[in-house]
């Protein structure tokens, strides 16, 4: 029986010995395996007398599990350890640049015009479109401007024929939803407009967000309201609003929107007023009953004010370089 | 509309500063566009006599001087060719400071000392003449301020009047605008009568009095030649912008700046018979004051002697029958014209005058008497002659009708949301001189001035008291959401979606010209003829887009030309389409794709994209809209793209959009490096989609097969797969292709593919002997019909 405490030293030796599960796995054959020596020492027992027996099994029995346990703690750690060594050679560079497409954007137009329109949609308007190619009478005359006004000219319009043009502003939108809506009304009209005019201030084209909403007992304070309100949302900051009276063939009365982004300069952002009585008659609604209030801003210029762009033309280059600083 | 401070504060005196009263000015709805000083900022310059002008001993260009500011004499060294002896000018002496901080101070030119400097206008910042030094009257006084000879510190106010404002073109008008907004009163300009002295009249005659209801004439006989205009009124005319001419013409001129009253001076020896107002005879000729001979047509109202017409009415003069300097007699001419008559017909000659520019906004139709009477006095003043008595044609019935406008006090309060006193109303409205009747309660009937053509309705009125009341006064209200459901389509797939989903797979968004050069619409769409605009603003911009292709590809080429050889951009805009039954303006998504499949890196391949990859973005922009079994793919031509590579994308059999490589023609024509992939699809046809439809789910597992098959190569693989989907029986849920080759290995002209099919029963599992079964068929059916055969 001092043979089973060699045995059982050798057996923990040979595990801390070993330095792979593989080599493990042959110490446990060799010690408690079917022909395992400290197996072997059980088949021995029957050389014992049956009084001795019992004690000589317990004691082998116990010389098996320590070794066991031994064998496990070591197999814990020899996979620990080659776990961890897997890990290390696994590592990967994570500064390395991801794969796959590189992420597009909006054009700034688009991004400013989608901020627009999310604006009055949170307050009940809904986006109306219609026609660039648009007819005489819906770009002009219904908007209470005749052929041979003088607001004409502040219009530079591109013609197809005597009656047929690019429309000059949005406004012609308006004009057909209240030929077919009756009030209330509360629309937007974003899209592309044209004047002819290029220089570095003006775009032969250009976008423009108009709006409209008619209803019973809409004042001069609601359009003020409503306007501050959303130069203030749409800048998120604290801008000065200034009403300025102007004239409009459409609207009665005429404002012009300047702002003072805390420069102590004004600019001008937008075009408003109420609408001209002679707008609801042409297009069948009684002024009497309702009144109602129209606006209208140049994308481009909100865009440029916004993100600070300094040349209009930039716009319609479509330099990769310049669109990609929008994303 | 440009005007001088000093004019303006002759009349109304307002206890205010330049800027402020500018202020004042745009915040009333007269926009001012700018502000600057008469002159630049100097000092220590005086009115000078050169008494002697020799040459310089050692310069060819200069002259030495001799000036006097009539306390001494000083050597000056000039180089103005103008300079000479006797001239008054203007003198810097030594210690002056000119503009731009610029002192004068004592120096040798080429060894001669000069003491001082002479003048030009540039120099003191009055204008940009830099012609030579100035040249001052005869009768300046030597040694004055020049500041204040010339009544130097006063500004110029640019006011950008709208077009409803004509009542303000003039000082007193703007006098009278001042004057409410100040509540302080304005000097009216003085006219007293001018009494005739000779009997001498002309007659007129009004052939056209719905046009021209009031013409008023004048004879003045003996006028002195060779007279100039006083500095006084010279100055005033360069202060708004109208240069000096005549004594005849600046007085005109005058009026009109003073009263608004646009007039014009015939010379009577050239005028024969007497004066008609009438509509021009289509073709009359008419030589004009700008040297322009114009044919006119029948809607053009003129002015006419016996011999044909003198002058375009209210837009300008006639050349022959002009003022010159050897006029002796005219004839002067106040009207009023109907702005309908006037308006439009100048731009149809390509004119713009400060007399059309009136006329077409309305001039005051009651002044025509008091403005000859000016310009008589005027004149008498400046050139002498002999007045005859003030001949007056009228028609009283064609005169336009003062306005009585109804005014209900609870309107102003409704449209303004604010309830102002009565006092406060009728405060405003009387000071812009209306006239106010109460006729009922809280009620007004409003008589209109004859020089507001503007107002005629109430609210027009309700705008003049909250522009006077001002703008930022009234009161503010926020906004009250409205929260009516709006109707959310669900199977409608929102073009915000197709932008971000386009964004995700690498694509920027471009924004091109809707306009685009007739050239490049023909090599991308010949089919379509283009819609011309009739005034283009170039011949880039000159036809309408029928599809977005020019416009993406151009930015392409832009990009490629500043090393940028990897594009994805996109564009949804309109394009336009003639028709037989009319113009289509069809809202389309459209996009471009060149370079690399995958951004340079180090992970990426550096194949260049194919015809799949721009597929594979279509299809899954098709699939947005959750109905991509709608939409098919058929080998199609195009005149822009490669015939080979040609997709025409239907939805039900109807073309809603093509796909496909930019022609090699094309892009060696436009200089590109290809290829280039291109697609446009109809935005109705990719944004109407479906609602999902729920199907059972089998609990039963699904068997699948795979075959390898032989075909001909020009067997598409659309063929395959109907015949695969025709002869596999009702359980076949899935035909994948999942390889396919020809080359090596592969008899020429054939190529292989490998199909997986997959089968799934709703309610009970198929056993071997039922797939094995379909999948016989559709062998035999790949053979029968496409010429397959089973690869081993």
């Amino acid at each position: 029986m001092e043979n089973l405490e060699n045995l059982l030293r050798q057996g923990k030796q040979a595990v801390a010995n070993t330095d792979s599960v593989k080599a493990l796995d042959d110490v446990r054959v060799q010690y408690l395996g079917k022909k395992g020596e400290l197996t072997q020492l059980l088949k021995g027992l029957g050389q014992l007398s049956a009084e001795e027996r019992p004690a000589a099994g317990a004691r082998i029995n116990e010389a098996k599990e320590a070794l066991q346990q031994e064998l496990n703690t070591r197999r814990e750690q020899l996979e620990a350890d080659a776990l961890s060594s897997k890990l290390a050679s696994e590592k990967v560079d994570v500064t390395l640049p991801g794969r796959g497409q590189q992420l597009g954007g909006l054009h700034p137009v688009t991004r400013t015009l989608e901020r627009i329109e999310e604006f009055f949609s949170s307050i009940g308007f809904s986006i109306a479109e219609g026609p660039e190619v648009e007819d005489d009478y819906h770009n002009f005359e219904a908007l209470n401007i005749p052929a041979h006004h003088p607001a004409r000219a502040m219009h530079d319009t591109f013609y197809f024929d005597a009656h047929t043009l690019l429309r000059t502003h949005t406004s012609p939108v308006q004009v057909r939803t209240m030929e077919t809506k009756q009030p209330p009304i509360r629309i937007i009209c974003p899209g592309r407009v044209y004047r002819c005019d290029y220089d570095q201030t003006h775009s032969p084209m250009f976008h423009q967000v108009e709006g409209l909403l008619v209803d019973k007992n809409i004042s001069f304070a609601d359009l003020k309201g409503t306007l501050e309100e959303f130069l203030r949302e749409f800048f998120e900051e604290d801008v000065k609003v200034r009403f300025r009276p102007s004239y409009f063939p459409f609207t009665e009365p005429s404002i012009e929107v300047d702002i003072d982004r805390g420069d102590g300069r004004w600019l001008e952002v937008l075009g408003c007023g109420m609408v001209h009585p002679k707008v609801f008659e042409y297009s069948g609604i009684d002024p009497e009953e309702y009144t109602g209030f129209a606006f209208g801003m140049g994308v481009e210029r909100l865009a440029m004010l916004r993100y600070g762009v300094n040349d209009l033309r930039l716009f319609f280059e479509n330099d990769l370089r310049f669109l990609g600083q929008f994303r | 509309m440009k005007f001088s401070e000093q004019w303006l504060r002759e009349l109304v005196q307002p206890e205010i500063g330049t800027q402020a009263l500018a202020d004042q000015l745009s915040l009333a709805g007269l926009e001012v566009d700018d502000v600057e000083a008469v002159a630049g900022k100097f000092s220590g310059v005086v009115v000078a006599e050169i008494l002697t002008a020799e040459p310089h001993p050692n310069a060819d260009k200069l002259q030495v001087c001799t000036v006097s500011d009539g306390e001494a004499e000083y050597q000056v060294v000039c180089g103005a060719p103008n300079a000479r002896a006797g001239l008054k000018t203007a003198y810097a002496r030594v210690g002056a400071e000119l503009p731009g901080d610029f002192r004068i101070k004592r120096a040798k030119l080429r060894q001669v000392e000069s003491f001082g400097m002479l003048c030009a206008e540039d120099e003191l910042g009055l204008s940009d003449d830099h012609g030579g030094i100035m040249e001052l009257p005869d009768t300046a006084p030597v040694g004055k301020d020049l500041r204040e000879y010339l009544d130097l510190n006063d500004h110029l106010i640019d006011v950008d009047l709208t077009p409803n404002r004509g009542d303000c073109l003039s000082i007193t008008g703007m006098a009278r605008e001042v004057g409410v907004l100040n509540r302080v009163p304005v000097k009216d300009v003085e006219v007293p009568a001018v009494a005739p002295v000779i009997d001498d009249r002309f007659s007129i005659e009004l052939q056209a009095p719905q046009d021209c209801p009031r013409y008023i004439g004048r004879v003045i006989r003996n006028i002195r030649q060779g007279v100039s205009t006083p500095l006084w009124m010279q100055e005033k005319l360069r202060r708004s912008g109208v240069r000096s001419i005549d004594p005849v013409v600046d007085v005109t001129n005058y009026v009109l700046l003073e009263l608004g009253q646009p007039m014009h001076a015939f010379d009577l020896g050239k005028l024969e018979g007497g004066i008609r107002v009438r509509q021009a005879v289509e073709g009359e000729a008419l030589r004009l004051l700008d040297g322009q001979e114009v044919k006119l047509t029948a809607e053009t109202l003129v002015i006419a002697d016996g011999n044909g017409a003198v002058a375009m009415a209210g837009i300008m003069g006639g050349e022959p029958t002009s003022v010159t300097d050897t006029t002796v007699d005219i004839f002067l001419e106040s009207a009023f014209f109907e702005p309908l008559s006037i308006v439009g017909r100048a731009r149809h000659y390509g004119l713009h005058t400060d007399s059309s520019h009136r006329f077409e906004r309305g001039v005051d139709w009651q002044q025509q008497r008091r403005a000859i009477e000016r310009a008589t006095a005027l004149l008498l003043d400046i050139v002498g002659g002999e007045p005859g008595p003030v001949i007056e044609a009228v028609s009283e019935a064609d005169l336009p009708a003062v306005p009585q406008v109804r005014l209900r006090h609870d309107r102003v309060t409704s449209l303004l949301a604010i309830e102002l006193p009565a006092a406060e109303i009728e405060g405003i409205l009387t000071r812009l001189g209306m006239q106010l009747d109460v006729t009922g309660e809280r009620e007004w009937t409003v008589k209109v001035p004859s020089y507001r053509f503007d107002i005629t309705l109430e609210v027009d009125l309700i705008e003049e008291i909250a522009r006077v009341y001002g703008y930022d006064n009234l009161p503010v209200r926020t906004p009250i959401a409205q929260l009516p459901l709006p109707p959310i389509e669900e199977a409608r797939v929102n073009i915000k979606t197709l932008r971000r989903h386009l964004i995700s797979r690498g694509y920027q968004e471009a924004i091109t010209y809707s306009f685009i050069e007739p050239g490049l619409s023909e090599l991308f769409d010949p089919v379509h003829k283009p819609l011309a605009l009739a005034n283009p603003i170039s011949a880039e911009m000159a036809v309408m887009r029928t599809t977005l292709w020019p416009g993406l590809v151009k930015a392409v080429a832009y990009n490629q030309n500043r090393q940028q050889s990897r594009v994805r951009m996109f564009e949804s805009g309109q394009r336009f389409l003639q028709l037989a039954d009319g113009l289509l303006q069809e809202d389309v998504i459209a996009g471009v794709v060149t370079g690399q499949r995958d951004p340079e890196g180090w992970t990426g391949s550096k194949d260049k994209i194919d015809f799949f990859d721009a597929k594979g973005d279509v299809e899954s922009l098709l699939k947005l809209g959750g109905n991509a079994g709608a939409f098919t793919f058929v080998a199609g031509q195009h005149p822009a793209l490669h015939p080979g590579q040609t997709a025409r994308i239907e939805r039900d059999g109807q073309v809603v959009g093509y796909l496909g490589a930019l022609h090699p023609q094309l892009l060696s024509k436009l200089e590109l490096n290809g290829p280039v992939y291109l697609f446009e699809v109809s935005l109705a046809a990719v944004t109407g989609g479906k609602l999902p439809r729920f199907a059972p789910l089998s609990r039963f597992p699904e068997s699948r097969r795979d075959l390898s098959l032989l075909v001909d190569q020009k067997i598409s693989f659309d063929a395959i797969r109907e015949v695969v989907l025709e002869s596999a029986g009702e359980y076949l849920t899935q035909v994948t292709l999942f390889d396919l080759y020809q080359g090596q290995g592969i008899e020429q002209g054939r190529k292989s593919l490998a199909l997986g099919l997959t089968w799934q029963h709703p309610s009970r599992t198929l056993n071997d002997e039922e797939i094995n079964s379909a999948v016989s068929e559709v062998v035999s059916a790949l053979t029968t019909h496409c010429g397959a055969s089973l690869r081993e």
